[in-house]
């Protein structure tokens, strides 16, 4: 019975702390101005879409990997399934948590074409240092 | 899971850990963030003395087991006390370090004497599942405390990005390693393949905080409200 209650509050726990965390890493990236580059391939609008985050996961992935960011992105990858499961069971229940999943949605593709322009200039930056070698 | 694959986790693990205090010494918050660097500075010389270990009895060895509860025991505590430096951190205007370092030992002893009962009752391997029982035990008092800590956060208006980010991966470190815990309590049958999760969980703490001191200026600063799960529907 002890280990049950401690069971759920480690979970619930969990979500309160694990929803900040990944909000904290959003709202770190959200004033980076992305790239005319970045803006042109991944073709995102402002606000950006919810729609939009597989696509750009999946140019981030054809960038070299940084070791340093794919922990974030992973954690912003459960988050945005999190907020896909949320968005399909409150389609009809709460419309206004709706609303509020599809901005965070947004905000998640924006990380991610904020993740995708730094590996960009990363790749860049090595490669103007291996030609100077 | 095989010695390979938990060798490799344990060495990305210590890699990690390495990679936290020299992150710390070159954004120069080493002494500012002290505690936590020793939690992480011990954690390297723990990772090395499992490292030989499991090179020469192995993974599924009583040895790597003992060793493995032992430190972690000794772990959680120096953790327990990190999680308290970033207490004295939050409330460092208000002066109370004294009295929260004097809560934190007599919370400490409290929860020893419980797992000293709980165990001296029911076992004849005392010392050995003490030590389980008083990881497991400062484990959840860690995430309650982590979750108050993070209470008080909520009602500061701005606070340094990088703290927010120490507390909430500290949280979900807590969280995870608790609800672990109580899962194999609630199906022992679990835990043995609970057991070697620990290790892939083990790299989280060290992950995240190697990214906060490595990423995340100092000078930048949140308002931890605007981040809150009861902030969210509007």
């Amino acid at each position: 019975m002890i280990a049950a209650l401690i069971l759920g509050c480690s979970i619930v726990f969990f979500l309160q702390f694990f929803v900040p965390y990944c909000r904290s890493l959003i709202a770190a990236s959200s004033s980076h101005v992305l790239s005319p580059e970045v803006q042109d391939v991944t073709g995102l609008t402002t606000p950006a879409s919810g729609e939009d985050f597989d696509r750009v996961v999946q140019l981030l992935r054809l960038c070299p990997d940084r070791p340093e960011d794919r922990g974030e992105i992973r954690a912003i990858g459960v988050y945005f399934g999190m907020l896909n499961f949320l968005t399909a069971v409150s389609r009809s229940i709460a419309p206004s948590v709706r609303t509020w999943t599809e901005r965070e949605r947004g905000r998640c593709t924006y990380f991610a074409a904020v993740a995708l322009d730094r590996r960009v200039a990363f790749s860049r930056d090595l490669l103007a240092q291996q030609i100077e070698a | 899971m095989p010695g390979s694959a938990s060798y490799a986790i344990l060495l990305l693990g210590t890699l990690l850990e390495a990679l936290v205090v020299v992150s710390a010494l070159k954004r120069k918050v080493f002494r500012k963030y002290f505690v936590l660097n020793l939690y992480m500075a011990l954690c390297l010389l723990v990772s090395w003395g499992r490292h030989y270990i499991i090179a020469h009895d192995g993974v599924s060895s009583l040895q790597y087991r003992y060793f493995y509860f032992y430190t972690d025991a000794l772990l959680t505590i120096v953790l327990y006390f990190s999680l308290i430096s970033l207490y004295i951190s939050v409330f460092e205007e208000m002066k109370v370090g004294r009295y929260l370092r004097l809560g934190a030992v007599v919370l400490l002893a409290g929860t020893s004497w419980f797992s000293y009962a709980v165990v001296s009752q029911s076992s004849h391997k005392i010392l050995t599942y003490f030590a389980f029982e008083l990881s497991q035990n400062l484990y959840f008092v860690g995430l309650v405390l982590t979750y108050v800590l993070w209470a008080a956060v909520l009602k500061m208006r701005q606070t340094p990005a990088l703290l927010i980010q120490l507390v909430l991966s500290l949280g979900i470190y807590f969280s995870f390693f608790a609800a672990s815990y109580a899962l194999s309590n609630l199906h022992p049958t679990l835990y043995s393949r609970v057991f070697y999760l620990f290790p892939v969980v083990g790299c989280l703490l060290p992950l995240s905080w190697a990214y906060a001191f490595w990423r995340v200026p100092n000078e930048v600063r949140l308002s931890p409200a605007r981040l809150a799960m009861a902030a969210v529907p509007r």
